[in-house]
Protein backbone atom coordinates (compact mmCIF):
# COMPACT_ATOMS: atom_id res chain seq x y z
CA UNK A 1 0.00 0.00 0.00
CA UNK A 2 3.19 2.16 0.32
CA UNK A 3 3.05 2.49 -3.84
CA UNK A 4 0.20 5.07 -3.00
CA UNK A 5 1.92 7.61 -1.47
CA UNK A 6 4.69 7.69 -4.17
CA UNK A 7 2.78 9.55 -6.82
CA UNK A 8 2.81 8.19 -10.70
CA UNK A 9 5.15 5.13 -11.51
CA UNK A 10 7.95 6.13 -13.61
CA UNK A 11 6.59 5.46 -17.60
CA UNK A 12 8.86 3.39 -19.94
CA UNK A 13 10.39 5.94 -22.61
CA UNK A 14 10.75 5.65 -26.21
CA UNK A 15 14.52 4.81 -27.37
CA UNK A 16 16.55 8.50 -27.54
CA UNK A 17 17.09 9.73 -31.65
CA UNK A 18 21.22 8.84 -31.30
CA UNK A 19 19.94 5.47 -29.88
CA UNK A 20 19.22 4.26 -33.48
CA UNK A 21 21.66 3.51 -36.51
CA UNK A 22 20.49 5.51 -39.27
CA UNK A 23 18.82 3.76 -42.21
CA UNK A 24 16.81 5.31 -44.96
CA UNK A 25 13.53 5.58 -43.61
CA UNK A 26 14.54 8.00 -40.68
CA UNK A 27 17.03 9.81 -42.57
CA UNK A 28 14.34 10.33 -45.78
CA UNK A 29 11.82 11.37 -42.95
CA UNK A 30 14.17 13.69 -41.41
CA UNK A 31 14.90 15.07 -44.32
CA UNK A 32 11.51 15.76 -45.53
CA UNK A 33 11.09 17.68 -42.39
CA UNK A 34 14.16 19.97 -43.46
CA UNK A 35 13.29 20.57 -46.82
CA UNK A 36 10.05 21.61 -46.00
CA UNK A 37 11.55 24.10 -43.66
CA UNK A 38 13.70 25.31 -46.70
CA UNK A 39 10.79 25.51 -48.82
CA UNK A 40 9.21 27.61 -46.35
CA UNK A 41 11.76 30.43 -47.23
CA UNK A 42 11.47 29.45 -50.78
CA UNK A 43 7.57 30.63 -50.39
CA UNK A 44 9.23 33.64 -48.79
CA UNK A 45 11.50 34.10 -52.49
CA UNK A 46 8.45 33.49 -54.27
CA UNK A 47 6.55 36.12 -52.49
CA UNK A 48 9.15 38.81 -52.91
CA UNK A 49 9.25 38.12 -56.51
CA UNK A 50 5.66 39.21 -56.74
CA UNK A 51 5.75 42.37 -54.69
CA UNK A 52 8.94 43.19 -56.61
CA UNK A 53 6.77 42.80 -60.05
CA UNK A 54 4.26 44.70 -58.26
CA UNK A 55 6.83 47.15 -57.78
CA UNK A 56 8.04 47.79 -60.87
CA UNK A 57 10.79 47.24 -63.82
CA UNK A 58 13.73 48.80 -61.42
CA UNK A 59 12.79 46.53 -58.40
CA UNK A 60 12.28 43.65 -60.36
CA UNK A 61 15.31 43.76 -62.46
CA UNK A 62 17.39 44.32 -58.63
CA UNK A 63 15.03 41.14 -57.56
CA UNK A 64 16.32 38.90 -60.17
CA UNK A 65 20.10 39.94 -60.55
CA UNK A 66 19.83 38.64 -56.53
CA UNK A 67 18.61 35.66 -57.72
CA UNK A 68 20.86 35.27 -60.62
CA UNK A 69 23.67 36.35 -58.06
CA UNK A 70 26.46 33.16 -57.71
CA UNK A 71 24.97 32.98 -54.48
CA UNK A 72 21.39 33.43 -55.52
CA UNK A 73 21.84 30.35 -57.81
CA UNK A 74 22.97 28.20 -54.85
CA UNK A 75 20.51 29.18 -52.93
CA UNK A 76 17.42 28.20 -55.82
CA UNK A 77 19.51 24.84 -56.61
CA UNK A 78 19.07 23.79 -53.38
CA UNK A 79 15.67 25.02 -53.51
CA UNK A 80 15.22 22.81 -56.36
CA UNK A 81 16.50 19.95 -54.80
CA UNK A 82 14.53 20.21 -51.67
CA UNK A 83 11.10 20.80 -53.69
CA UNK A 84 11.49 17.32 -55.34
CA UNK A 85 12.55 15.42 -53.22
CA UNK A 86 9.78 16.94 -50.65
CA UNK A 87 7.49 16.10 -53.65
CA UNK A 88 8.49 13.19 -54.08
CA UNK A 89 8.18 12.28 -50.44
CA UNK A 90 5.04 13.95 -49.39
CA UNK A 91 3.58 11.60 -52.10
CA UNK A 92 5.21 8.64 -50.58
CA UNK A 93 3.60 9.78 -47.71
CA UNK A 94 0.20 9.66 -49.19
CA UNK A 95 0.89 6.23 -49.70
CA UNK A 96 1.71 5.50 -46.11
CA UNK A 97 -1.47 7.53 -45.24
CA UNK A 98 -3.51 4.88 -47.05
CA UNK A 99 -1.86 2.66 -45.31
CA UNK A 100 -0.31 0.88 -47.85
CA UNK A 101 3.99 0.75 -48.44
CA UNK A 102 5.10 0.26 -44.74
CA UNK A 103 6.65 -3.36 -45.73
CA UNK A 104 10.29 -2.68 -44.89
CA UNK A 105 11.83 -3.16 -48.11
CA UNK A 106 9.03 -1.10 -50.09
CA UNK A 107 9.55 1.31 -47.49
CA UNK A 108 13.30 0.86 -48.05
CA UNK A 109 13.48 0.79 -51.60
CA UNK A 110 10.64 4.08 -51.72
CA UNK A 111 12.86 6.46 -49.75
CA UNK A 112 16.16 5.82 -52.08
CA UNK A 113 13.71 6.29 -54.96
CA UNK A 114 12.75 9.98 -53.62
CA UNK A 115 16.49 10.71 -53.15
CA UNK A 116 16.80 9.58 -57.06
CA UNK A 117 13.98 11.21 -58.32
CA UNK A 118 15.14 14.50 -56.30
CA UNK A 119 18.49 14.60 -57.89
CA UNK A 120 17.60 13.25 -61.55
CA UNK A 121 14.77 15.69 -61.53
CA UNK A 122 16.87 18.45 -60.21
CA UNK A 123 19.72 18.27 -62.82
CA UNK A 124 16.75 18.01 -65.67
CA UNK A 125 15.29 21.02 -64.75
CA UNK A 126 19.21 22.59 -64.65
CA UNK A 127 19.82 21.39 -67.63
CA UNK A 128 16.89 22.54 -69.45
CA UNK A 129 17.52 26.04 -68.09
CA UNK A 130 20.91 26.10 -69.05
CA UNK A 131 19.58 24.85 -72.80
CA UNK A 132 17.10 27.59 -73.20
CA UNK A 133 19.50 30.22 -71.84
CA UNK A 134 17.60 30.93 -68.62
CA UNK A 135 21.00 30.75 -66.88
CA UNK B 1 -11.49 8.79 -31.51
CA UNK B 2 -12.38 9.52 -28.18
CA UNK B 3 -11.73 6.26 -26.69
CA UNK B 4 -8.21 6.82 -27.49
CA UNK B 5 -8.52 9.65 -24.07
CA UNK B 6 -8.93 7.61 -20.93
CA UNK B 7 -12.20 8.88 -18.84
CA UNK B 8 -9.77 10.31 -16.07
CA UNK B 9 -7.82 12.14 -18.47
CA UNK B 10 -10.89 13.88 -20.65
CA UNK B 11 -12.02 14.43 -16.78
CA UNK B 12 -9.50 16.64 -16.00
CA UNK B 13 -9.79 18.44 -19.21
CA UNK B 14 -6.86 17.50 -21.06
CA UNK B 15 -8.77 15.88 -23.64
CA UNK B 16 -9.17 16.26 -27.66
CA UNK B 17 -9.99 19.65 -28.57
CA UNK B 18 -11.59 17.92 -31.34
CA UNK B 19 -9.96 19.83 -34.13
CA UNK B 20 -6.70 17.46 -35.01
CA UNK B 21 -8.68 15.72 -37.95
CA UNK B 22 -9.32 18.36 -39.36
CA UNK B 23 -5.75 20.19 -39.73
CA UNK B 24 -4.84 16.37 -40.51
CA UNK B 25 -6.69 16.50 -43.69
CA UNK B 26 -6.36 20.48 -44.67
CA UNK B 27 -2.22 19.26 -44.74
CA UNK B 28 -3.03 16.46 -47.20
CA UNK B 29 -5.51 18.04 -49.24
CA UNK B 30 -3.05 21.07 -50.03
CA UNK B 31 -0.34 18.59 -50.60
CA UNK B 32 -2.01 17.05 -53.28
CA UNK B 33 -3.55 19.80 -55.34
CA UNK B 34 0.38 20.92 -54.87
CA UNK B 35 1.79 18.10 -56.57
CA UNK B 36 0.54 19.32 -60.36
CA UNK B 37 0.76 23.08 -59.15
CA UNK B 38 4.32 22.84 -58.45
CA UNK B 39 5.25 20.92 -61.55
CA UNK B 40 3.95 23.86 -63.65
CA UNK B 41 5.03 26.09 -61.35
CA UNK B 42 9.01 24.82 -62.21
CA UNK B 43 8.36 25.23 -66.01
CA UNK B 44 7.09 28.75 -64.82
CA UNK B 45 9.80 29.56 -63.40
CA UNK B 46 12.45 28.71 -66.17
CA UNK B 47 9.89 30.55 -68.34
CA UNK B 48 10.47 33.65 -66.32
CA UNK B 49 14.31 33.42 -65.42
CA UNK B 50 14.69 33.40 -69.22
CA UNK B 51 12.75 37.12 -69.77
CA UNK B 52 12.49 40.02 -68.52
CA UNK B 53 10.47 42.36 -66.46
CA UNK B 54 7.90 43.12 -69.53
CA UNK B 55 7.76 39.49 -70.35
CA UNK B 56 7.41 38.50 -66.93
CA UNK B 57 4.40 41.03 -66.83
CA UNK B 58 2.78 39.59 -70.52
CA UNK B 59 3.35 35.72 -68.84
CA UNK B 60 1.25 36.90 -65.81
CA UNK B 61 -1.08 38.80 -67.71
CA UNK B 62 -2.22 35.32 -69.02
CA UNK B 63 -5.41 34.32 -67.24
CA UNK B 64 -4.10 30.69 -66.57
CA UNK B 65 -0.91 32.11 -65.31
CA UNK B 66 -2.67 34.39 -63.23
CA UNK B 67 -4.63 31.95 -62.00
CA UNK B 68 -2.45 28.99 -61.35
CA UNK B 69 0.26 31.57 -59.74
CA UNK B 70 -3.06 32.65 -57.26
CA UNK B 71 -3.67 29.12 -56.41
CA UNK B 72 0.45 27.96 -56.09
CA UNK B 73 0.61 30.74 -53.58
CA UNK B 74 -2.61 30.24 -51.58
CA UNK B 75 -2.34 26.55 -51.40
CA UNK B 76 1.93 26.66 -50.72
CA UNK B 77 1.30 29.06 -47.60
CA UNK B 78 -1.61 27.15 -46.49
CA UNK B 79 0.31 24.24 -46.75
CA UNK B 80 3.49 25.43 -45.14
CA UNK B 81 1.67 27.41 -42.07
CA UNK B 82 0.44 23.96 -41.29
CA UNK B 83 3.59 22.26 -41.59
CA UNK B 84 5.51 24.33 -39.42
CA UNK B 85 2.60 24.50 -37.06
CA UNK B 86 3.35 20.51 -36.82
CA UNK B 87 7.32 21.13 -36.34
CA UNK B 88 6.93 24.42 -33.64
CA UNK B 89 4.36 21.70 -31.73
CA UNK B 90 6.33 18.52 -32.14
CA UNK B 91 9.59 20.62 -30.37
CA UNK B 92 8.55 23.80 -28.34
CA UNK B 93 6.70 22.61 -25.12
CA UNK B 94 7.28 26.02 -23.36
CA UNK B 95 3.19 28.02 -23.60
CA UNK B 96 4.65 31.29 -24.23
CA UNK B 97 7.40 30.76 -26.53
CA UNK B 98 5.48 27.96 -28.51
CA UNK B 99 2.56 30.48 -28.44
CA UNK B 100 4.78 33.13 -30.15
CA UNK B 101 6.33 31.18 -32.84
CA UNK B 102 2.29 29.91 -33.60
CA UNK B 103 1.35 33.25 -33.79
CA UNK B 104 5.00 34.03 -35.98
CA UNK B 105 3.78 31.69 -38.48
CA UNK B 106 0.36 32.80 -38.59
CA UNK B 107 1.04 35.99 -39.13
CA UNK B 108 4.11 35.72 -41.62
CA UNK B 109 2.23 32.70 -43.88
CA UNK B 110 -0.87 35.30 -43.63
CA UNK B 111 0.64 38.55 -44.76
CA UNK B 112 3.46 36.96 -47.05
CA UNK B 113 0.80 35.53 -49.19
CA UNK B 114 -1.72 37.73 -49.09
CA UNK B 115 0.88 40.57 -50.40
CA UNK B 116 2.16 37.69 -53.09
CA UNK B 117 -1.81 37.47 -53.92
CA UNK B 118 -2.98 40.56 -54.39
CA UNK B 119 1.26 41.82 -56.01
CA UNK B 120 -0.01 38.97 -58.78
CA UNK B 121 -3.51 40.09 -59.08
CA UNK B 122 -2.49 43.54 -59.08
CA UNK B 123 -0.26 43.11 -62.14
CA UNK B 124 -2.14 40.85 -63.77
CA UNK B 125 -5.12 43.38 -63.65
CA UNK B 126 -2.88 45.95 -65.39
CA UNK B 127 -2.23 47.47 -62.46
CA UNK B 128 1.59 47.33 -63.00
Amino acid sequence: MTETTQGPRERPLSPHLMGWRPHATMVGSILHRITGSALYGGALILAGWALSLAAGPDAYQAFMELLGSPLGKLVLFGLTLSLFYHLAKGVQHLFWDSGKGFALPIANMATIACFAFAVAATLAVWAIAWMTGAL
Amino acid sequence: MENYRTPLRRARGLGSAKHGVGHWLAERVTSVALVPLVLWAVFGVITLAGTDYYGAVAWISQPLNAVLMVLLTAVSFLHMHAGMRVIVEDYIHTTLSKSALLLLNLFVCALMGSLAVFSILKVALGGA
